[in-house]
């Protein structure tokens, strides 16, 4: 159960893993989410599942290491298994009827949005995918994004490679030059998704943005996800993870998912410690 | 000559030292207390304590048996109606069910039946472990959906007639609020554990981290061979009060808090779930949940802990005896008060609650007299910490899921008096056809369905 089929480091801080379950396989579409836990005192974290197989019964999921957390699930080797897994969890995205869609990841965001790329365009949908990171060192599924897109465009914060830039700023751009798109799909650090929300808004673009608040069990009970959308409360794990991004309340997202930091980072530092990291 | 007017005293953790472990408060009763009070038990003809248990367990027929010094024949008339006696004899309402109708309570205090229950459950789990004999199968399959008091004790009846059943769980444990919500120094999980060991003993197979509703729709079980469905998905969504300030980092749900400690180990040094520190808490809500979250506060180390409470301490819904030791561990009650809204400083945090005191007007459908605003008795309490637990709305996941399932205004299953759903061969019962409510109504929801489905089953075959 949960066996680990293969890892890949993508990056120095993010990993791939190609987990066996049939079942989640079988019923996950784009946008939904599993909830992954290492250890018997481990912890449930949410993760969005980037991609799956039906035929081989295997979903995979990708994350950044920047917890203590996601540095364990990181430590695991092939062959071992997760300890608890599952989905999938929240409401798809609602990927029909677009004609033309534009798909904006920011980071290790890029893992989520490019599922959702792949499924619009072997749909039929014309698609540009604007895929953003910091630097060239840290560029993730730069294949697979192009051979999911129409468009293919890489922008890096420092200009280390692709176009030097943020996405907002390529969107822009795009949307100015009459690329009439029905709809946004952005997924990545909420500052990002924020920003793209901010640049579609006066062209009334419809917006999906993808959110990634607190969770404990994922499933509709502890409430820890609660967001604000539209001045109405919702809880992300049953009404979301996609919500419209011109209504979200990402300042208070942000704040909220700071809960937890200090404690976070201490325990960071002991499993640091553990694994002789930094 | 003994004071038979009174309960014999149970063995509890001292207050001052307790607050600040999660280790079991009440000890439970010495073969000699046991004993004591066995002796206090009338054994009335006409048993009005068992109209009161809503599970039938023939209170005076074990209490006599106990009396005799029989703990095995004690603990056989409790089991033949209750799954879960560990668990009930410790988290049941006693003062409004069975003890309510104990002829002694007419004059002096009621048998203390919960703690004689949890002794003999205690005893019996303290035995070496006995073969279960397996019922002969019947070839019928059934799905629990959710492993909590409802679907335990349905999954149990089940197994002991003979029908293969197959629980799933969404959580990694199963166990339900027993597992998340009541603490580990109300009930020990060792004690939940052993009673889901002893479920499994008798056949029935666990699935954690199945969710029903998502990986496997209710049709999809009837397509995998299961001949009945019963849904017991719980209390879901917490509820808040909408009011200002509920989004400010240091407020939770009851449910949110809880789990973090209970389900997550939040209160062990090496859990990977954090809980933030808490120094001063409000508690917002009087039933057991709060209590809980209070208690549980009080041991993560805060320094006050305040229940606020919009009725008077009469109308409380939480168990006396869980009032009582939250009074002594040093919670303080706010009662005839209600938040308006909570106050944040420049960091998003919570830095104070606003609340208006209340008077008590006029019964309102509850029957409890309705709680009314004072004009412009508004006030603020520093605080850094709010939880709230003001009650759940049933899980959305199986309704949204499952067309022809019928759900009231509320979203709770619509049943009928054999716990029947609107849908072919679906029962359900627990908190998600009730809304939040008791263990024991829940187990009683299960053992009601779990008779309903056998005789289904039955009819079935012919």
């Amino acid at each position: 159960m949960n066996l680990i089929v293969e890892k890949r480091e993508l990056n120095p801080t993010t990993t791939l893993l190609k987990l066996s379950a049939p079942e989640i396989a079988a019923k996950a579409l784009p946008g939904q989410f599993v909830i992954v836990r290492t250890g018997q005192l481990g912890e449930r974290i949410p993760l969005t599942i980037s991609d799956y197989n039906r035929t081989a019964g295997t979903v995979t999921i990708i994350f950044q290491k920047v917890g203590a957390t996601t540095m364990l699930l990181g430590s695991l080797k092939e062959g071992e298994s997760v300890t608890d897994l599952a989905g999938p969890l929240g409401m798809p995205t609602e990927l029909d009827g677009y004609r033309k869609v534009a798909v904006v990841g920011g980071g290790v965001g890029c893992a989520i949005a490019y599922p959702q790329a792949k499924f619009l365009h072997t749909n039929g949908a014309q698609v540009d995918l604007i895929a953003g990171f910091r630097s060239k060192e840290i560029v993730i599924l730069e294949e697979e994004m192009r051979a999911a897109s129409t468009r293919f465009f890489l922008a890096t914060d420092d200009g280390s490679y692709g176009e030097k830039g943020f996405v907002t700023d390529i969107l822009a751009k795009q949307i100015e030059a009459g690329a009439n798109y029905d709809a946004v799909i952005a997924i990545g650090p909420v500052p990002m998704m924020r920003a793209v929300a901010n640049v579609t808004r006066p062209y009334q673009i419809k917006t999906i943005v993808s959110l990634n608040p607190i969770m404990i069990d994922g499933t509709g009970m502890c409430g820890g996800c609660r967001v604000t959308v539209g001045g109405k409360v919702k809880f992300a794990c049953v009404d979301g993870p996609d919500f419209d991004g011109h209504q979200v309340d990402f300042d208070q997202l942000m704040r909220r998912n700071s809960a937890f930091k200090a404690q976070e980072t201490e325990k960071k530092d002991h499993v640091c410690h553990l694994f002789g990291g930094n | 000559m003994p004071n038979l007017m009174e309960k014999n005293k149970m063995p509890t953790q001292a207050p001052q030292v307790r607050c600040h472990n999660f280790d079991e408060v009440e000890l439970g009763y010495t073969p000699e207390l046991a004993k004591a009070e066995a002796e206090r038990c009338l054994n009335c003809k006409t048993k009005p304590c068992v109209s009161g248990c809503p599970v039938n367990v023939d209170i005076p027929a074990f209490i006599a048996r106990l009396k005799e010094g029989d703990c095995a024949g004690a603990f056989s008339v409790i089991h033949e109606s209750s799954s879960l006696p560990a668990v009930c004899g410790r988290v049941c309402p006693q003062e409004s069910q069975c003890e309510k109708h104990c002829v002694r309570a007419v004059k002096g205090e009621a048998v203390s039946i919960g703690r004689l229950e949890r002794y003999v459950a205690d005893w019996h789990n303290a035995q070496p472990e006995s073969e279960v004999a397996r019922p002969k199968p019947t070839g019928k399959k059934v799905a629990v959906v959710g492993a909590g008091p409802a679907g335990l004790t349905c999954a149990g009846d089940l197994a002991r007639a003979g029908h293969a059943v197959t629980v799933f769980e969404s959580l990694h444990l199963a166990g339900g609020v027993l597992s998340y919500g009541i603490p580990e120094f109300r009930l020990p999980k060792s004690i939940v554990a052993q009673e889901i060991a002893g479920l499994e003993k008798l056949g029935v197979e666990i699935l954690t981290d199945h969710v029903v509703g998502k990986v496997t729709s209710v049709d999809e079980l009837f397509m995998q061979g299961y001949d009945a469905v019963f849904l017991s998905t719980g209390a879901g969504l917490p509820n808040f009060m909408n009011i200002p300030g509920e989004m400010l980092l240091g407020v939770y749900s009851a449910n949110e808090f809880l789990t973090r400690i209970n389900l997550m180990k939040a209160y062990l040094p090496e859990s990977d779930t954090p809980v933030a520190p808490v120094h001063r808490v409000a508690v917002v809500g009087g039933g057991n949940v709060a209590m809980d979250a209070a208690r549980c506060a009080l041991r993560m180390g805060a320094d006050e802990v305040y229940i606020v409470y919009r009725r008077s301490m009469a109308e409380m819904p939480a168990r006396a005896e869980e009032v009582k030791h939250a009074q002594e561990e040093g919670i303080r009650f706010n009662t005839l008060m209600n938040p308006t809204e909570i106050l944040g400083d420049e960091n998003g945090h919570v830095r104070a609650i606003r609340c208006i005191r209340m008077e008590l007007g006029e019964p309102d459908a509850s029957g409890r007299r309705r709680p009314v605003e004072i004009a412009g008795s508004e006030f603020e309490m520093e605080v850094d910490t709010v939880i709230m637990a003001i009650g759940t709305s049933p899980n959305p996941l199986i309704k949204k899921t499952t067309a022809d399932l019928e759900t009231n205004r509320k979203g709770c299953f619509v049943v009928d008096e054999s716990m029947h759903t609107s849908k072919q061969a679906v029962w359900a019962g627990g908190d998600a056809v009730t809304g939040a409510a008791t263990v024991i109504s829940a187990m009683g929801a299960g053992k009601t369905a779990a008779r309903a489905i056998c005789e289904y089953l039955g009819q079935s075959e012919k």
